[in-house]
């Protein structure tokens, strides 16, 4: 039940980015150049939902709250949506349908491509977000499957990086926060190895 | 029982002549020093060009320009508030607010190098060298947006000829202030600081190379480069160096701040040219502010006039 009022909770904080937009755009205070902050802004929302999805496993273990697990496809999928809102933003206010000017600019400019194709790869994730598609895939290769998440983390900070002209501040602090992130994973993998090893090794050798 | 009465005054209370009338002089003292003081400030308010030299005075005898677009000015509201100014900060709506308190009077010019007379001059005595002009420029972030302003100035070239450099003076070099109790940006390393821009001689000697003080019929804003700026029509932005300080004339090219910072993207010339690519991005079209789709960016941003500048030359290699 209570698992239910924070769904509900998380469901609608994850809006007011966009409602603050909507109103902004509503009430003239967008500023001189609308569009780039509604870039910005959608974009940098995608990052920071990434970046929360990814940090509930290391919070469930660290604080023991197991029914973190319970909110993080919904914040994974906001993460998506809030991409796609950046992506559209960039097919249709920014290049306005200019599929040949799209093309070129996924092919020529690093950022562009970057930024691509981690939108891309996160569109199986969502599609895969069901629980008939877990049990469709089984456990096993649906958490393999998602294991993408890490690669559109790291392919979005790269984006971030290589769009800014001069100011690392921002893209710096996402990459500090992912760096974290993954060091914790690669520490678990790390000790979940050196267990398995001990236990398999012989009793003999273990005297 | 004994009851004392309170005597009615005690002796300790009472003061003694001398010093009742000590405190008399020094009330008096005090009032006069202060309307003193009050009479100073409002004197220094008046007579201080600081208090009378900001944005929204007007400038009178403006002269209109044959350089002029007749294209629709950006609203005010936009140029004044979406400002490349990473001197305040790298986000283009904090400047407006940070540089709010920005001082822009007493502020001295020094103009050196290879000039024949080296000399600090004080910015009002430059700003009258000239009759102001209002000219209204479209004007070309190197980011991909533009906007169109009515600044207010005159040529460049009026200042040269009086500065008088030697015959070895090739490029104009500009200084930006370097104050870091007024400028908080520079307390980061995003660039280094002072910002340094340049022109070659003839591009400086051009008759739209524009000294700037002024925009919309008034003083320039402090978050527009106050007191006073560069505005170089057929350049990117970020040629033209704002709230100057120095302007020295030198034998060799000065290495311009974003080139120092990022020489693969930024070159000494950054002309406005939609067939040259920033590595990063494409300049082939700009959003001017207010208006939804894009417009294609215009060579030289629209000013064929200083095509002749650079014939011969290879515009790819000399981005």
């Amino acid at each position: 039940m209570t698992l239910r009022l924070t769904k509900i909770a998380i469901f609608l904080a994850a809006l007011i980015p966009l409602a603050r937009l909507a109103w902004k755009a509503l009430h003239d205070g967008l500023g001189a150049n609308p569009i780039e902050v509604i870039t910005h802004s959608t974009g940098d929302w995608t990052l920071i939902l990434i970046l929360t999805t990814l940090s509930i496993t290391p919070l469930r273990r660290i604080t023991h709250q197991y029914w973190l697990i319970g909110v993080r496809r919904m914040i994974g999928l906001f993460a998506f949506f809030y991409g796609t809102l950046h992506f559209l933003t960039y097919i249709w206010l920014d290049k306005f349908f200019d599929i040949h000017e799209m093309l070129k600019d996924i092919a020529k400019r690093p950022f562009i491509t970057v930024g691509f194709s981690a939108f891309v790869l996160m569109i199986p994730l969502a599609m895969t977000s069901t629980a008939w598609s877990i049990r469709r895939l089984g456990g096993k290769n649906w958490q393999r499957l998602h294991r993408l998440i890490y690669v559109t983390a790291i392919l979005g900070v790269v984006h971030y990086t290589w769009l800014v002209k001069a100011d690392l501040h921002k893209p710096i602090e996402y990459g500090i926060v992912l760096s974290i992130l993954l060091l914790y994973r690669v520490g678990v993998w790390a000790s979940e190895k050196r267990k398995q090893r001990a236990t398999s090794m012989p009793l003999r050798s273990r005297v | 029982m004994l009851i004392k009465k309170p005597e009615a005054i005690s002796s300790s209370e009472i003061t003694p002549q001398t010093t009742y009338l000590n405190r008399r002089n020094f009330i008096a003292g005090a009032a006069i020093a202060g309307a003193a003081t009050v009479t100073g400030v409002a004197f220094r308010h008046l007579a201080d060009p600081a208090f009378t030299a900001r944005a929204n005075t007007k400038i009178d005898g403006l002269q209109k320009s044959p350089f002029s677009t007749t294209e629709n000015e950006t609203p005010y509201k936009d140029v004044t508030n979406y400002n490349n100014f990473y001197e305040f900060s790298t986000d283009k709506y904090e400047p407006a607010n940070l540089a709010k308190n920005f001082k822009t009077r007493p502020w001295t010019v020094t103009i050196d190098g290879e000039v024949k007379k080296k000399q600090v001059l004080d910015v009002d005595t430059i700003i009258k060298m000239a009759a102001p002009e209002e000219r209204i420029y479209r004007h070309r972030c190197v980011e991909g947006w533009s906007i169109v302003v009515p600044w207010i100035g005159f040529s460049l070239s009026e200042l040269i000829k009086r500065a008088d450099p030697l015959p070895k003076a090739k490029f104009v070099e500009f200084t930006t202030l370097f104050d870091l109790k007024q400028m908080p940006g520079q307390r980061t390393s995003v660039l280094q600081w002072p910002y340094v821009e340049g022109l070659r001689m003839d591009e400086a000697m051009h008759p739209l190379t524009l000294l700037c003080f002024g925009m919309y019929g008034e003083v320039l804003p402090n978050q527009d480069g106050a007191p006073l700026r560069m505005v170089i029509p057929w350049k990117y932005g970020f040629k033209s160096a704002k709230s100057i300080v120095r302007i020295r004339f030198t034998k060799d090219q000065p290495l311009n701040t974003w080139q120092e910072s990022a020489p693969r993207e930024y070159g000494f010339y950054s002309n406005v040219n939609p067939n040259v690519d920033h590595p990063r991005w494409s300049q082939a079209k700009e959003r001017r502010l207010g208006e939804f789709l894009k417009r294609p960016t215009l060579m030289f941003n629209g000013y064929d006039q200083v095509a002749s500048l650079y014939s011969g030359m290879d515009l790819k290699k000399n981005f």
